[in-house]
């Protein structure tokens, strides 16, 4: 007769452990489908002001690249921004914007006002191209490696300790060749 | 005749009421499976809602794609392949049985069974065990005994 007061205590223990696991993970963060697929197909015009358009082709350049998608509407995205222009700096990859759902003046202006930290940045009125990348949140980040895989997806803003831990790190280890050991 | 008429228009108006009136299908059939789709579709959003119960711009926007997909032509699949493709398994409300999902379908058998078995396995065992042998009167509580049944013949 000890099963029938053990049981019951194994299997509180076990949903207990379960449910304390579950507690702690963040129900917003959703796997990306995208990540070791090839970016989609795609090409977009530039933003109003710029001439630099972005598709497929420019992330198949044998360099790795960061691809942030962000809006001049969307309030994170400008939280983010100084951390982008600060990479931009560093030089690691060439930065590339996709401009989600945005007013083509609204962007220009905001472009201008708060430095522009991308090379090439292509404009999705519609957001089609963003629901090509999986897109359900601006800002997103993409660490797109040198042959346009997609390796990594940061969703929300760039925090400092996202650049330390995650970004940087994992464009180091592409630049050098090597595999990297950065969990995305 | 104008209440009469003004009574058929509010009835004729009351189905539409939670219905997203853009880009409706002029085919009813495709509609009605374009809608059925986007109840299938989880919001990315808000999560728990699906895209047709949604007013979020990405749930209009991937509405809008359920339509366009319909009207080419694809099968119920192909049109949530489409959507799986681009945000994973995760977008389906019912997710599809498969290596990762099969412990979410099968779970609840799998502890109903666990359930009953150890249901039986204590039923049974109870069953099995001998019961005690009721042990003999002594004669002090036969005799007490005897008294009552007595006592309630003599009543009766």
């Amino acid at each position: 007769m000890r099963l029938a007061y053990v049981i019951p205590l194994a299997l509180f223990v076990v949903i207990g452990l379960g449910l304390a696991v579950g507690l702690t993970l963040n129900p917003r963060d959703i796997p990306s489908a995208l990540i070791g697929k090839p970016v989609p197909e795609f090409s977009l015009p530039p933003v109003q002001g710029r001439t630099q358009g972005l598709s497929t082709a420019d992330l198949k350049t044998g360099q790795p690249s960061l691809v942030n998608v962000f809006a001049s509407w969307c309030v994170p995205c400008r939280v983010e921004h100084p951390l982008i222009m600060a990479l931009k700096r560093e030089n690691l990859a060439p930065i590339h914007g996709l401009n989600y759902k945005d007013d083509p003046a609204d962007v220009a202006k905001w472009l201008d006002q708060l430095g522009d930290p991308f090379i090439r940045t292509g404009a999705d009125r519609n957001g089609r191209v963003g629901i090509d990348w999986g897109v359900y949140g601006v800002p997103e980040t993409f660490v797109v490696d040198g042959n346009g895989q997609i390796v990594c997806k940061h969703v929300g803003p760039l925090m400092q300790n996202d650049v330390d831990t995650k970004i940087r790190p994992l464009l180091q280890d592409l630049a050098a060749g090597r595999q990297s050991k950065v969990k995305c | 005749m104008l209440k009469l008429l003004t009574a058929l228009f509010l009835f004729a108006a009351l189905p539409a009421v939670a219905q997203h009136l853009e880009d409706r299908l002029a085919d009813p059939a495709q509609e009605t499976r374009a809608r059925e789709l986007s109840r299938e579709l989880r919001c990315l959003v808000c999560q728990n809602q699906s895209i047709e119960d949604s007013n979020a711009p990405l749930a209009r926007d991937l509405r809008r794609i359920v339509r366009e997909r319909v009207v080419a032509g694809d099968s119920d699949g192909a049109v949530l392949d489409y959507l799986v493709q681009r945000y994973g398994e995760w977008v389906l409300l019912k997710p599809r049985f498969n290596t990762q999902t099969f412990l979410l379908w099968l779970g609840p058998v799998l502890l109903l069974m666990l359930g009953g078995g150890i249901v039986f396995t204590l039923y049974r065992r109870q069953a099995k065990a001998p019961v005690a042998a009721a042990a003999a009167l002594n004669a002090e509580e036969q005799r007490r005994l005897d008294a009552l049944l007595q006592d309630d013949e003599a009543r009766k």
